[in-house]
């Protein structure tokens, strides 16, 4: 029961999130958005992982976890260079 | 056991589904839409964990959320991020090809056995107690597909593996030697 009210006000703020992203004025909020709904699909994978007594789903959430962080850096990196990848040979390379 | 928890779930997940599907075909800027189709893969990665298929998720999220996103974004750097206005008559055309395309899929999804059907060839098939049970007993690996992939079938999969890896560092190596060579044109 306690899983499902979890389950049920992370629904909630993945609704909010949403319309944030798609309504969302300038780039940044889609970007903030997004990276956030993602956290909040590892929320409801390990909600449901409880919920159903799987606990090896528990790897899957982990691994959303990753994926979230590395597209979001991605995404970040993408606007700051215009391009994914860098030169070796640029000093300001601060982003390794 | 819990059905109406994953009802409820599958229900408010399909609705987030074609609320950012609508939003992909709306937007004419790709930047945003790159990062929408990795927000699609989430959600339909989270769908199929609520249908137990854990493996699949694992792949939708690696494949739809990480690799194509980046792609996506790389292929931005080369070319504009921008959509052309298209002609509304090849619109149409668009249009009626994906519906038609959409109802002979429906058609053919009436052809499968209902959800979690008891007569269906995956649970009356002989060698079912032999996948399902006792390989619990034979290599201990509770997630059957898992146990199929990595142990009944594992020299199927190293070859898959090998394949893939291959393909991997040969793409890595083409791409790190043309973005050498693009940057020594600009100095």
């Amino acid at each position: 029961m306690m899983y499902a009210a979890g389950l049920a006000g992370v629904g909630v703020t993945m609704l909010l999130v949403l319309i944030r992203v798609l309504l969302g004025p300038t780039v940044y909020d889609r970007i903030l958005g997004i990276n956030l709904f993602g956290t909040k699909t590892v929320l409801v994978i390990a909600l449901l992982a409880f919920l159903n007594g799987r606990t090896d789903y528990l790897d899957l959430a982990l691994t959303y976890a990753l994926i979230n962080f590395i597209g979001t850096v991605a995404v970040l990196k993408f606007m700051q260079y215009g391009d994914l990848g860098w030169a070796g040979d640029v000093e300001d390379d601060s982003d390794v | 056991m819990n059905m109406t928890v994953s009802l409820i779930l599958n229900f408010g997940l399909l609705v987030f589904l074609v609320a950012v599907a609508l939003a992909l075909a709306r937007w004419r800027h790709l930047f945003p839409v790159a990062m929408l189709t990795g927000l699609f893969s989430l959600l339909s990665a989270s769908l199929f964990t609520v249908l137990s298929a854990p493996d699949v998720a694992l792949t939708e999220a690696a494949v739809g959320a990480g690799i194509t996103t980046v792609l996506f974004l790389a292929t931005f750097g080369l070319t504009r991020a921008r959509e052309k206005p298209v002609e509304s008559s090849r619109r149409l055309i668009g249009l009626a090809v994906t519906v038609i395309t959409g109802a002979i899929l429906v058609y053919a999804s009436l052809d499968m056995p209902h959800f979690g059907a008891p007569d269906t060839p995956v649970q009356e098939h002989p060698l079912r107690h032999k996948y399902l049970v006792e390989s619990q007993h034979e290599i201990h690996i509770p997630n059957t597909v898992t146990a199929v992939l990595g142990s009944y079938r594992g020299y199927d999969t190293l070859g898959e593996v090998a394949v893939v890896f291959t393909a991997g560092m040969a793409v890595l190596m083409l791409l790190g030697r043309g973005r050498r060579g693009r940057k020594r044109t600009k100095e």
